[in-house]
């Protein structure tokens, strides 16, 4: 059945908002401001708390997550979501603080602040943090500001390109864009790592600096990251890391080590916050001691052993977004660091690679493999052995709905034809892994047997294939202006 | 203590058999010896649950929060009534732990409140869409000033100085980079004139930018700038408090293209800055500069209802660095905060909400003007905050934190020139009570 829109549901009458009523005398609003400025007319719903409870509680039934199946979402890193974190985000002292309130009556949250910088420091090699990206493409976006903020500073005009792996991340070219620098592309090499003889071919003294995912979208870690460091500094280009992938690697490698400058991390992702059916999320940035004073402002300072936010810093690059960042999800990523401490974390990271690369082993008779290395926290194979068939990647991916999984990240990485890319992370179980596996091996004999039952899958999932053609051509985005 | 691995020894020795591995250190051979680090990670050893919460416990009790002290902070996030069934259907796992919508077969519940969400958000603003939501209401202003640059191909913006300052530091920091000419109006008296306008207005401006109520809690009269806006072909850009609208008259009732706003009032927790949510509606003719995620409303191939990401070809992972924005996510939890908490109060419980912020906002105000012992330097056309001149105001502060109110933002922290001015806000929260034990404490360290 399908659920009704809350528009639908909604009756005039049917009052049960719970306001205490005004104690104090009315005037009349038109007394003190225009009347052509006060609202004629306004479209809400009115619904019973009853049916609105009712009505969001069905549509979270509608939903796949992490707490009801398996998430193999490559580049996605669907880990569990422990849920005393989600009690620690609500304890009053944290949830019921107003951002403007007096640096006396926060130090416990300046303190998380503190606490979180300096992990997360300890994690990545890096001498300062900024907490304030709202998100993994916001720490994209700040780590190219504090690029420009550093080129500026040293008269470096000439310096407006950013070279970008093929295998990076689907959001950096935007994030270039998006800082005022231009995207120089550079292919990966058979390996699927960075290809160090093209690389050196573009290097020239208009680039800027590079974003580097490591481990790559390929899953595997480009072993040429010390060299490229070296090469990049020669002429005086900033490294940048992008840490998405960082799940991979928790104290067993660190950017800064590799030589990197700016790293980020997404704490939705490494860090075990929950992503909310798109976010919010949060973005910490790292960066080296050298580029510490570009870092967004309000910064942590500590003064006469108490702490505060400072704005003085005169070469910052600015602010992100108005407030210090999304502090209830930073705090969550904190909980997650103290509960496992650093051998949790490194073992955590471990497992995540062992669950990979054991699935990858188990599928690959069954799937093409392009890249036939050791993998990191993910990897990626395709379809193309089903293709004469007629079956492609969409269609393993909508069958799989049918077993009860979710899919995996699909035509992704856009250098692989046809990829799926597979990311188990470590809290699932071998159990859970081998039920995929199988699912997996039964799709694959499928396809050979009865393909049109993968192509018109999913079956038993609450809708099945939607018609997104019609729905960009013709859009009904909005219940109060519907289309003819 | 890797508290959420599952793994046995038993198992971890098997499956990398599976590898032809004997240790979890094989695992990183492709890591070259240069990159790799050689000793344990400096952070404490892990605890347990109990532990954990614990020691947040005691972080948490260094704070003071808004039940401790009688709040009238605003200046872009305030405390409002938040009913109690938003968090209950928050914490429905189905929602927290799914990920972004992209397989809508499995996602119906999240992409049918998203269309929800644009609905209501749309309705709000008085246009035509809105999007799946932005981060919040700095970067919000970002993606409607790039909008309207790539509409009208211009790169000049300008903004009145009554908008938030935390909000024009964030648009100044990105959009100067992106490329874009970021001109601050200077205003008088607390609200934007036209006439200050008027000389900089062109045709090489994208846009204006107003907020509506304006910072200093001032009612901006925003068509007269849209008017003349549109004279040059300049977009309008508005940002609005969402609960002032629900008193106020839409922004696309009056000539604005572009709608946004920071949308904690609507149920969302203060939580000391964020998680928040950004929103963004606009005139129909920007549906395809608009940012970030859309959900639209289509069938299945049985022609049963259901949702869809659409319009996706304006976005970073299809256009990569021809995008009009690196955005590839939205607030998707906090805009279902959102949905839910206008769903709950309805358009009779919105209009409820706004007017009593109004109403007690301008009793507070005339209750200090009365007493007199404070200054009002701006306009009574005024939403519910306003600022007050108070003698040594940040020792003033001080004093009304000792006696339990968090009194009011000193404004001299965002313009030096504003010494002594305090911006309060009040909302449907405060009870007459409480308003005028503000006005007899203030009264009596001000003796």
């Amino acid at each position: 059945m399908t659920e009704p829109l809350i528009f639908e549901l909604s009756n005039d009458e049917r009052i049960s908002y719970q306001i205490p009523a005004l104690d104090v005398p009315a005037i009349a609003p038109e007394e003190v401001i225009d009347s052509a400025y006060l609202r004629k007319e306004l479209n809400m719903p009115v619904l019973s708390e009853r049916d609105t409870v009712m009505h969001f509680t069905r549509l979270s039934r509608l939903n796949y997550s992490v707490d009801s199946g398996f998430y193999p979402l490559g580049s996605c890193t669907m880990k569990y979501n422990p849920k005393i974190n989600e009690d620690i985000a609500r304890l009053p002292g944290f949830a019921r603080v107003h951002p403007k309130q007096p640096a006396a009556t926060i130090q416990g949250i300046m303190e998380v602040h503190k606490l979180l910088s300096d992990s997360l420091a300890e994690l990545t090699a890096m001498d300062a943090m900024t907490l304030q990206p709202a998100a993994g493409a916001q720490g994209e976006l700040t780590g190219l500001l504090v690029m420009a903020a550093y080129h500026k500073k040293k008269g470096n005009t000439h310096k407006n390109k950013i070279i970008i792996p093929d295998s990076g991340h689907g959001t950096n070219p935007a994030s270039v864009s998006m800082a005022g620098f231009e995207v120089l592309n550079v292919e990966s090499d058979e390996d699927g790592c960075v290809d160090m003889e093209k690389l050196k071919k573009v290097i020239g003294p208009e680039v800027a600096g590079i974003m580097l995912t490591n481990p790559n979208t390929l899953g595997l870690f480009e072993k040429h990251a010390k060299e490229l460091s070296e090469t990049l500094h020669s002429v005086d280009a900033l490294l940048y890391y992008d840490g998405a992938n960082f799940n991979a690697i928790m104290g067993w490698a660190r950017p800064g080590d590799m030589g990197f400058d700016i790293v980020h991390l997404n704490v939705h992702k490494t860090l075990s916050t929950p992503h909310g059916g798109g976010g919010p999320g949060a973005g910490p940035v790292g960066v080296k001691a050298h580029l510490a004073e570009f870092l967004p402002v309000p910064r942590i300072k500590e003064e006469n052993g108490k702490l505060a936010f400072s704005s003085s810093d005169k070469l910052s690059l600015g602010s992100v977004v108005a407030s210090n960042g999304n502090f209830l999800v930073l705090l969550k990523a904190l909980a997650y660091i103290v509960q496992n401490g650093g051998d949790g974390l490194k073992h955590s990271s471990a497992c995540a690679v062992l669950n990979a690369n054991y699935m990858m082993e188990k599928l690959k008779a069954y799937y093409h493999l392009p890249y036939d290395r050791l993998c990191k926290h993910e990897f990626v194979i395709t379809s193309e052995n089903l293709a004469d068939y007629g079956v492609k990647t969409l269609d393993v991916a909508k069958r799989l709905l049918d077993y009860g999984f979710h899919a995996p990240t699909v035509y992704f990485p856009l250098i692989v034809p046809e990829a799926m890319m597979i990311e188990p992370t470590e809290t699932e179980t071998r159990g859970t892994l081998d039920s995929f596996i199988e699912a997996m091996i039964k799709i694959a004999e499928e396809a050979k047997t009865n393909p049109d039952l993968l192509k018109e899958a999913p079956h038993n999932t609450p809708v099945r294939r939607l018609d997104e053609t019609t729905a960009a051509r013709k859009p009904d985005i909005n219940w109060y202006k519907r289309p003819e | 203590m890797a508290h959420y691995v599952p793994h046995t020894p038993d198992e971890i020795r098997e499956m990398l058999q599976v590898l032809g591995m004997v240790s979890l250190e094989d695992l990183y051979s492709d890591i070259p010896e240069s990159c790799r680090l050689k000793r344990p990670l400096k952070l404490e050893k892990g605890i347990t649950e109990i532990e954990t919460l614990n020691f947040f416990k005691k972080l948490a009790a260094k704070n003071k929060t808004v039940d401790d002290c009688i709040c009238f902070l605003g200046a872009g996030a305030y405390d409002h009534i938040i009913p109690a069934a938003i968090d209950h259907l928050l914490l429905r796992g189905d929602f927290f732990t799914a990920y972004t919508p992209y397989q809508a077969e499995v996602s119906q519940g999240t992409l049918q409140a998203i269309y929800e969400f644009q609905s209501l958000i749309s309705s709000l603003a008085g246009l035509d869409q809105a999007n799946a939501s932005l981060y919040e209401g700095g970067s919000a202003i970002v993606e409607a000033c790039l909008m309207a640059s790539r509409k009208t191909r211009r790169k000049k913006i300008l903004v009145a100085d009554t908008v938030n300052p935390d909000y024009l530091r964030v648009v100044r920091s990105i959009c100067e980079t992106s490329g874009l000419e970021i001109v601050a109006v200077k205003t008088k008296s607390g609200k934007a004139s036209l006439e200050d306008f008027v000389p900089s207005l062109d045709s090489t401006v994208a846009a204006v930018v107003l907020q509506y109520p304006n910072f200093y809690g001032q009612v901006e009269k925003i068509k007269d700038f849209a008017d003349k806006a549109k004279e040059a072909g300049t977009l309008t850009i508005i940002s609005a408090n969402p609960i002032a609208l629900a008193m106020l008259e839409a922004p696309g009732h009056m000539g604005a293209d572009i709608v946004v706003g920071e949308g904690q009032p609507l149920g969302i927790n203060l939580s000391f800055g964020g998680p928040y949510l950004g929103y963004i509606a606009a005139t129909k003719h920007l549906l395809r500069q608009m940012p970030g995620r859309i959900a639209g409303k289509t069938v299945d191939v049985d022609g049963k209802t259901g949702y869809v990401l659409t319009l996706q070809a304006r976005e970073q992972h299809i256009r990569r660095e021809r995008a009009g924005s690196n955005i590839c996510s939205n607030q998707a939890l906090m805009a279902l905060n959102a949905t839910i908490y206008m769903t709950l109060m309805g358009k009779h419980g919105l209009k409820e909400v706004a007017n009593q912020c109004f109403q007690k906002a301008h009793y507070l105000y005339n209750e200090l003007k009365k007493q007199g012992k404070v200054t009002l330097p701006c306009s009574q056309a005024f939403f519910h905050e306003f600022v007050a001149v108070i003698p040594n105001a940040a020792k003033v502060m001080e004093q009304m934190l000792e006696k339990g109110f968090f009194a009011g933002v000193l404004l001299e922290e965002f313009n030096p020139a504003l010494k002594d001015h305090v911006l309060i806000a009040v909302t449907e929260k405060r009870t007459k009570e409480e308003l005028d034990l503000y006005v007899k404490t203030l009264g009596g360290i001000l003796k």
